[in-house]
């Protein structure tokens, strides 16, 4: 047992810091674009994509190898490794689309451990469990400009994180925006007739398979930008960040946003993560190690009692649940 | 011995032969071509380091089988794609640990075992009748099942992590002591894990294949509404399934704590291999769990001769991934659409 330690601190003072909540828009922000693709799977598709994580790997660990390893452009960098994650997507969707829902999502997680596990190993290219730093100069200019600007409208001394904090919101409502208004083009309509009845689509002529496979492969492409936002908020690139629990999370801020809901993503994560990281400041006279626990096993008691009790989340609809397999 | 079979066919090319092959006998097929690469490493690594490694992983294979068995037979049943099983081995650990843990009470580890089978067993038959029942009367999808499992996972592990921490702990078993054959040497508690492995995973199988009990979880597997009003009390059934789950879960558990260590991420991190075994060896059933389990487990182990060490887990997702793409329906099941 470790030693119990009276945490110190008064909880209250913590959310009223500029400092917590650029923290937590941040995270926020990279999630509602990493659950954006989600939505788009399991909300919009009715496939189960568990792999989510490796995609925002293979994203992550892309720009930073291209900048660090090819001395690559950054923002040369960052549509190479969408492209490169998009045809990692196709590579996983291509057989697993054609499993049934089950398999889908337990062959997408195991796609994901791979990429995980390649990382973790593959030491020469990746860095190991140390992981890849330095890729970020050329946001560091970008963002010491925006800093400027913020001075420059009398806010002295702006907060470190705050550029960042700007852009991701700013890409992650556009993204939501795209996504909201192509769900009503006649694409999104067959999307949804694919979810609804697969059968019934294709025998109106629609390809279900190529309509899944632009799904995921749309997903992987969300994931690799919600991976370079994690990258450039923590300055570097680690196997432990691509872990399935984020994955799991993921579906947190989806589920609690609510399903077939592009909107709800957003306040999902907002809700989400205001609550998780706030719990790190539970005023309680134990560990670090049960403070985290404590969060984690709240994130999987809300998951437990949100699918029990409202699985249409804040604002999805029930009719659009899919419910069977 | 495939050669006798596709004698008819010759017109056909290698690759489709092959496919043929697969598609009509494909357990011999897969046994064959393992045995085929076994051969091949005596003849570049030698027998002694094959011999070895195999034997190693004739013991990993049975923890893996001993997992898979729970999660088999809950898939086919409830198709309940269960995220928490490898956390139940966690539980069955940790439960060993607080009788038979180094430095704990000092009960012996048999005493530990079955208190761990009880304690997992009682786990799952808990949650049956607090989560998973109530959920199936509401008529359930498969995506609200799958997240709350997914919850679950999460509870179990963190709770663990909560009252034991994340440090590494151990079984109170002598890992030192080894026992010789055939020029061969292997740890004792290895051996146990082997032994045991195979005889639950027998029993088992016959049970399911000749005891009334056995007869009535098949049945339910093919068809639970059918099962139903043919007058089997499926509810029963049900929570027999549970007991016998957890049971293996949290055996599974203790074995792979007394040969490895504890820690709350250890059942987690087996959930993807013990998928793979699922899936093999097709859903279930009991003789595809052992058979698979002992496959992948001696395949991931011979993997340590040509490749690092390090990349031993990574194996075990690449057969998952091959095996869903290649034979869905696992190298027992019939060749049918999943």
């Amino acid at each position: 047992m470790t030693d119990p330690f009276t945490m110190v601190g008064v909880s209250l003072e913590a959310f009223t810091s500029i400092g917590f909540w650029t923290g937590v828009g941040i995270i926020a922000g990279t999630y509602t674009i990493f659950a954006l693709g989600l939505q788009l799977n399991v909300g919009y598709t009715g496939i189960f994509n568990f792999g989510q994580a490796g995609f925002m790997a293979v994203g992550a660990y892309s720009m930073a190898i291209l900048v660090t390893e090819t001395g690559i452009d950054f923002w040369l960098s960052l549509p190479l490794a969408i492209a490169i994650t998009m045809l990692f997507g196709l590579l996983v969707a291509l057989p697993a689309v054609r499993l049934r829902t089950d398999y889908l999502a337990i062959a997408t997680i195991a796609a994901a451990e791979a990429v995980r596990l390649f990382a973790l190993n593959a030491t020469d290219l990746t860095g190991g469990a140390q992981g890849l730093f330095g890729f970020d100069d050329s946001w560091d200019e970008v963002s010491d400009t925006i800093e400027g600007w913020l001075e420059s409208l009398g806010w002295s001394n702006p907060e470190n994180l705050f550029p960042l904090f700007l852009v991701v919101w700013v890409v992650a409502l556009i993204l939501t925006a795209i996504m909201w208004r192509i769900q009503k083009t006649p694409w999104g309509r067959v999307m949804r007739a694919v979810r609804e009845d697969e059968d019934a689509a294709r025998a109106l002529g629609k390809n279900a398979f190529a309509y899944k496979l632009q799904s995921l492969v749309i997903a992987a492409a969300f994931g690799a930008i919600a991976g370079f936002f994690l990258a450039l908020n923590l300055r570097f690139v680690i196997p432990d960040e691509f872990l399935p629990i984020f994955t799991f999370l993921g579906y947190a801020v989806l589920v609690l946003g609510g399903l077939a809901n592009y909107w709800g993503v957003a306040v999902g994560s907002i809700v989400f993560w205001t609550i998780l990281e706030g719990l790190r400041f539970i005023d309680l006279p134990v560990s670090e190690v049960k403070i985290s626990a404590i969060r984690f096993m709240l994130v999987g008691l809300a998951l437990i009692l949100l699918m029990a009790f409202r699985p249409q989340g804040m604002f999805g609809k029930k009719e659009e649940m899919v419910l069977g397999d | 011995m495939e050669a006798g079979a596709l004698a008819q066919s010759e017109d056909l090319s290698p690759f489709e032969r092959w496919r043929e092959a697969m598609r009509d006998r494909p357990a011999l097929v897969t046994l064959g071509f393992v045995g085929l690469v076994g051969v091949l490493l005596i003849v570049f690594e030698g027998l002694q380091a094959v011999a070895d490694t195999a034997l190693t992983g004739l013991s990993t294979g049975s923890i893996y089988a001993l997992g898979a068995v729970g999660l088999t037979l809950v898939y086919g049943i409830l198709k309940l794609v269960n995220f928490a099983h490898g956390d139940f081995l966690t539980f069955g650990a940790y439960m060993a640990y607080i009788l038979s843990g180094s430095e704990q009470l000092g009960v012996p580890l048999v005493v530990g075992i079955l208190f761990a089978m009880a304690m997992t067993a009682l786990l799952g038959v808990a949650l049956e009748k607090g989560m998973w029942a109530p959920m199936r009367r509401r008529g359930a999808g498969m995506l609200q099942l799958l997240l709350m499992s997914i919850g679950l996972a999460l509870v179990i592990r963190y709770a663990i992590q909560y009252i034991w921490g994340t440090e590494l702990r151990q079984l109170d078993v002598n890992d030192t002591a080894t026992v010789d054959f055939l020029g061969l040497s292997i740890g004792r508690i290895f051996l146990v894990v082997i032994v045991v492995g195979f005889v639950v995973l027998i029993a088992t199988g016959l049970m399911l294949r000749f005891t009334t009990l056995g007869k009535r979880m098949r049945a339910l597997s093919d068809n639970l509404e059918l099962a139903e009003t043919s007058g089997i009390n499926t509810s029963r059934v049900i929570l027999w399934t549970w007991i016998l789950a957890g049971g293996f879960a949290g055996l599974a558990g203790v074995l792979l704590g007394a040969t490895t260590q504890l820690q709350p991420e250890m059942g987690f991190e087996l959930l993807l291999p013990i998928f793979a075994v699922v899936v093999l060896g097709g859903i279930g059933d009991a003789f595809g769990a052992l058979t698979a389990g002992i496959l992948l487990g001696v395949v991931i182990e011979w993997s340590t001769l040509v490749v690092d060490e390090r990349w031993k887990t990574a194996i075990g997702f690449v057969v998952l991934i091959l095996v869903l793409i290649i034979r869905p329906q696992g190298i027992f099941g019939k060749a049918r659409a999943i």
